[in-house]
């Protein structure tokens, strides 16, 4: 599924890199804990996460992931999004809750990294 | 052949926002150089998971990271509380972060043993009051 998709299918909002739209991708990995996103989620593409801080940012950057998805409506500050602009890694954000985001990307054929 | 690369961190204990720009900046480094990019990210996740221990843990701290021909090497120094027990602060799960951290998505007790895992060699070094060198190496 390429990032447009999943942006349309969570009804999202691009934050940051319409431009990557295209990109591709297999694997979410969804958690608000970072260390479980570093210990785990090394073959993702995705994160999908509830926790909205400059960290989520770089720990997406540490394991090359190209698109963060915020849920329940979280939104990132200037400051994360200029980071995410720096790396690269495209920003979405949805009104769904995680549980349900999970389960409508889950639907459309993606899988858990691990 | 034979040279060594080093680079030199200070990591603010103050600022959690900033925590990683260390390992962020050792991970563009590295890519410049040309190393593997599962090597890159086994040494960014170690080095990650260290700098926010010293922020969250220790108050900040100085990281050096050298690059050889066989291996990348890190050393985390920081003059910290110390661990008082090395054996169970590698346990997964365990830890004395504040519901703060937490919070924040760290503290989960996962960080010394990720950085085991995703590293070829660990040690650490510890003095109770007086702080903790972490050595991690990566083989190349
Ligand atoms: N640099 C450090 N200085 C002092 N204590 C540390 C340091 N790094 C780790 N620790 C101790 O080891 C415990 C486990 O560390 P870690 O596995 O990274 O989990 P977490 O950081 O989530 O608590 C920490 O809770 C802390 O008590
Ligand atoms: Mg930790």
């Amino acid at each position: 599924m390429t990032i447009g998709e999943i942006q349309r299918v969570l009804d999202a909002q691009f934050l940051y890199g319409e431009e990557l739209s295209d990109l591709d991708a297999d694997f979410v990995f969804s958690a608000d804990m970072m260390s479980d996103v570093l210990a785990y989620g090394e073959k993702c593409s995705i994160l999908m996460t509830g926790l909205c801080n400059s960290q989520v940012v770089r720990t997406a950057e540490m394991l090359d992931i190209v698109c963060i998805i915020f849920v329940r409506g979280k939104m990132p500050d200037a400051n994360m999004l200029s980071l995410a602009m720096s790396k690269g890694i495209a920003i979405l954000a949805t009104k769904h809750f995680m549980f349900t985001a999970c389960g409508i990307l889950y639907e459309h054929g993606l899988r858990g990294g691990a | 052949m034979g040279d060594q690369l080093i680079f030199t961190y200070i990591v603010d204990g103050d600022d959690f926002t900033r925590a990683g720009e260390a390992s962020s900046s050792v991970k563009n480094k590295l890519k410049m150089l040309g190393v593997d990019s599962d090597v890159i990210r086994k040494v960014a996740i170690a080095m990650y998971e260290g700098e926010i221990n010293m922020v969250i843990h220790a108050d900040g701290g100085t990281i050096t990271v050298s690059v050889s021909d066989d291996d990348i090497t890190m050393v985390l120094s920081d003059s910290g509380p110390g661990i008082p027990d090395i054996e169970k602060a590698m346990q997964e799960g365990y830890s004395t972060a504040k519901e703060e951290v937490r919070s924040l998505g760290f503290g989960a007790g996962m960080g010394l043993p990720n950085m085991k895992r995703f590293t070829d060699e660990m040690n650490i070094d510890t003095v109770i009051g007086q702080g903790t060198t972490i050595t991690m190496k990566v083989y190349l």
